[in-house]
């Protein structure tokens, strides 16, 4: 809906942020959101025009605030890895190591190298099934529809991994302190292994649609151009930044569940548009794929968690016959563990870009404090640089190449 | 340097250098440093925050040129002399650029601490650009304000709402349900909402809610 500024009233706008000029008949000022299908949620972009170029956007978010952090500080800590799962809901394994690294920082524990690994590989999984969901929405924004149903197609496999393995499809809370819940059941490294070899064509076909297509270069090219000094002072991380030609990724520069061992390169873009977003990402999704191959070869064997029972629950087997594992799993279950007075920060790439919670212990079982780093809250602050002086068709093409989530924005 | 202060120095793990910066240029702001599994935070003066923040983004040996976040801490009654932290989370992002290198690849924290009946803290904006969503968030969630922010209003609650609610004495859950339309609810005014969708008619405007309303 398009509204004349001389027609409004300026207290109305003031309330909701904008300011604006009564006087000045020369912008315009259009509502974009919160019920637009293109952004991804519920965004609202205030923006101002001139004639069809784009003054000034104002993002407008908290439409699905939960209080989520709140809510963490209620729960024990092994409780309150099933909120992580919820806030960026495409790359909940992700979510869930971020918190998991954060409470094994202040307890002071690592799990054994085949944890690590499984955590990797899940990680893995879960950074291509993210992207493709990237794809297919950013290509449903620009009209491509048939992209939506191939990127889906595979992201399905890889869902039906996590079902697999987990039990449920989006939230599986399966990296938790400690470890994880369960080792792989047999099978798995099979189908795992058949994606992975069936993806290289599947992205193929993916590329063959989009590559050379006349229709998806000229929306993507050149458009939202951001340099790489303003990626940085805007706070900008993950592909976002990438494709600004800055080779930053935080598994090669401080290294976490043991990414140092792995064979992968990083994927940067030239000329900062759109278009370059999209060629880092996809080529990222190769370099994933390199990754669970790496996994499944050099799997190690051993135990998946700390041998620790106030930390890690005892199997179900042994509650049968032995008191002690009764014991440690009602009291981990109902009182859980007390990390050490202290705060804990750990960095990790997630498909949005740098993800990570700040987590306050003081000495009792529920975390006093966490917070989480937002990547795509940070990286939409950097939407009307990328905006301004462009087209309105171009904030579509923009908000889409930051892969925005916004249940982990509004949190 | 006398041999008993060297063996004092190897005995303690090696001082950062951000710490030895802010000795050196501001001596007054260091209030604490605190030491955790290899994380430094340095529990500064609130007057300094900009300062320091000016002097870790332009000194060449820290380059702190990529600002992570900001975030709250309520601590209530637990903290000496006042009740809020801010944490600052400062990164130096290592890239290449036309064959010059650019950032240490360090991670440091910053703290300030914030009293409860002055709730101001210096807005970090002109140095870290990306400081105005987080700062609005801790504004929003803590009620700290930032002065000399450029845009300080809330981010995620709604703008009519009372009261800031990651704070500690802020109940979780038990508040009514809202639908201020920007004018009515117990959010602006104790106006009683007899259920949920109580208020829904008559914010609309439409005749077809007197039909349904009891």
């Amino acid at each position: 809906m398009a509204i004349d500024s001389r027609d409004l009233n300026t207290n109305a706008l003031q309330a909701q942020g904008m300011s604006i000029d009564p006087l000045d008949d020369t912008t315009m000022v259009i509502n974009m959101g919160p019920q637009h299908p293109s952004t991804h949620g519920v965004l609202r972009v205030v923006l101002e025009l001139d004639g069809e170029t784009i003054t000034r956007a104002t993002s407008h978010i908290g439409y699905v605030h939960t209080g989520i952090e709140k809510s963490m500080e209620y729960q024990t800590y092994l409780k309150a890895v099933t909120n992580t799962d919820r806030m960026d809901y495409l790359s909940a394994h992700i979510n869930n190591a971020a918190y998991t690294l954060s409470v094994e920082k202040l307890l002071g524990i690592e799990p054994p190298p085949r944890g690590q690994y499984l955590r990797v590989m899940l990680m893995e999984i879960q950074r291509i099934a993210s992207h493709l969901v990237w794809l297919a929405t950013h290509c449903l924004d620009m009209g491509a529809m048939t992209v939506f149903f191939y990127a889906f197609q595979q992201r399905e496999k890889l869902l039906n991994l996590t079902e697999m393995m987990s039990g449920v499809r989006m939230m599986p809370s399966w990296i938790v302190p400690g470890g994880l819940r369960g080792d792989a059941p047999d099978g798995w490294f099979e189908r795992a292994k058949e994606f992975c070899d069936g993806f290289p064509k599947a992205m193929e076909e993916l590329e063959d649609l989009l590559n050379n297509n006349p229709i998806w270069r000229d929306r993507t090219q050149g458009i939202g151009i951001i340099s790489a000094e303003d990626c940085i002072a805007l706070g900008v991380s993950g592909p976002t930044l990438r494709g600004s030609g800055v080779a930053h990724d935080i598994r090669k520069t401080t290294p976490y569940s043991g990414y140092e061992q792995f064979t992968f390169y990083v994927p940067t873009g030239e000329f900062c548009d759109v278009y370059d977003r999209y060629r880092v990402r996809m080529a990222e999704m190769y370099q994933s794929r390199e990754i669970i191959k790496q996994c499944i070869e050099n799997m190690p064997d051993g135990p998946i968690n700390v041998d620790d029972r106030k930390i890690v629950p005892p199997p179900r087997r042994e509650l049968d016959n032995s008191m002690e594992a009764v014991i440690h799993h009602f009291k981990l279950w109902t009182e859980g563990f007390h990390p050490p007075i202290g705060e804990a920060y750990v960095p990790l790439e997630s498909p949005k870009g740098e993800i990570g919670f700040y987590i306050v212990s003081d000495g009792t079982n529920r975390p006093y404090r966490a917070h989480m780093r937002p990547p795509s809250f940070m990286n939409l602050q950097a939407l009307s640089a990328m905006c301004e002086g462009r087209l309105i068709a171009d904030v579509v093409a923009v908000i889409g190449s930051i892969d925005i989530v916004l249940g982990e924005i509004d949190r | 340097m006398s041999s008993a202060e060297e063996t004092n120095a190897d005995a303690q793990p090696q001082e950062r250098i951000e710490v030895t910066k802010i000795r050196e240029r501001y001596p007054d702001a260091l209030i604490d440093i605190d030491l955790f599994r290899g994380d430094t935070r340095i529990l500064v003066k609130r007057e300094f925050i900009v300062d320091i923040c000016r002097l870790f983004k332009t000194d060449s040996d820290l380059q702190y040129n990529f600002f992570s976040e900001c975030l709250g801490v309520d601590y209530l009654d637990a903290r000496e002399g006042y009740r809020f932290e801010v944490v600052y989370n400062l990164y130096s992002l290592p890239y290449d650029k036309n064959g010059v290198r650019y950032g240490k690849n360090h991670r440091i924290f910053l703290k300030v601490p914030v009293p409860e009946e002055d709730p101001t803290v210096p807005t970090v904006t002109e140095v870290y650009p990306a400081a105005e969503w987080p700062e609005r968030e801790i504004y929003d969630m803590f009620g700290v304000s930032f002065s000399g922010h450029p845009d300080l209003r809330r981010i995620l609650m709604p703008d009519d709402w009372v009261g800031h609610p990651q704070r500690k004495d802020y109940p979780l859950g038990g508040e009514r349900v809202q639908f201020p339309g920007g004018k009515l609810g117990p959010s602006v005014g104790e106006v009683p909402v007899q259920h949920p969708g109580a208020s829904w008619y008559g914010k609309t405007g439409d005749t077809q809610g007197e039909k349904h309303s009891r």
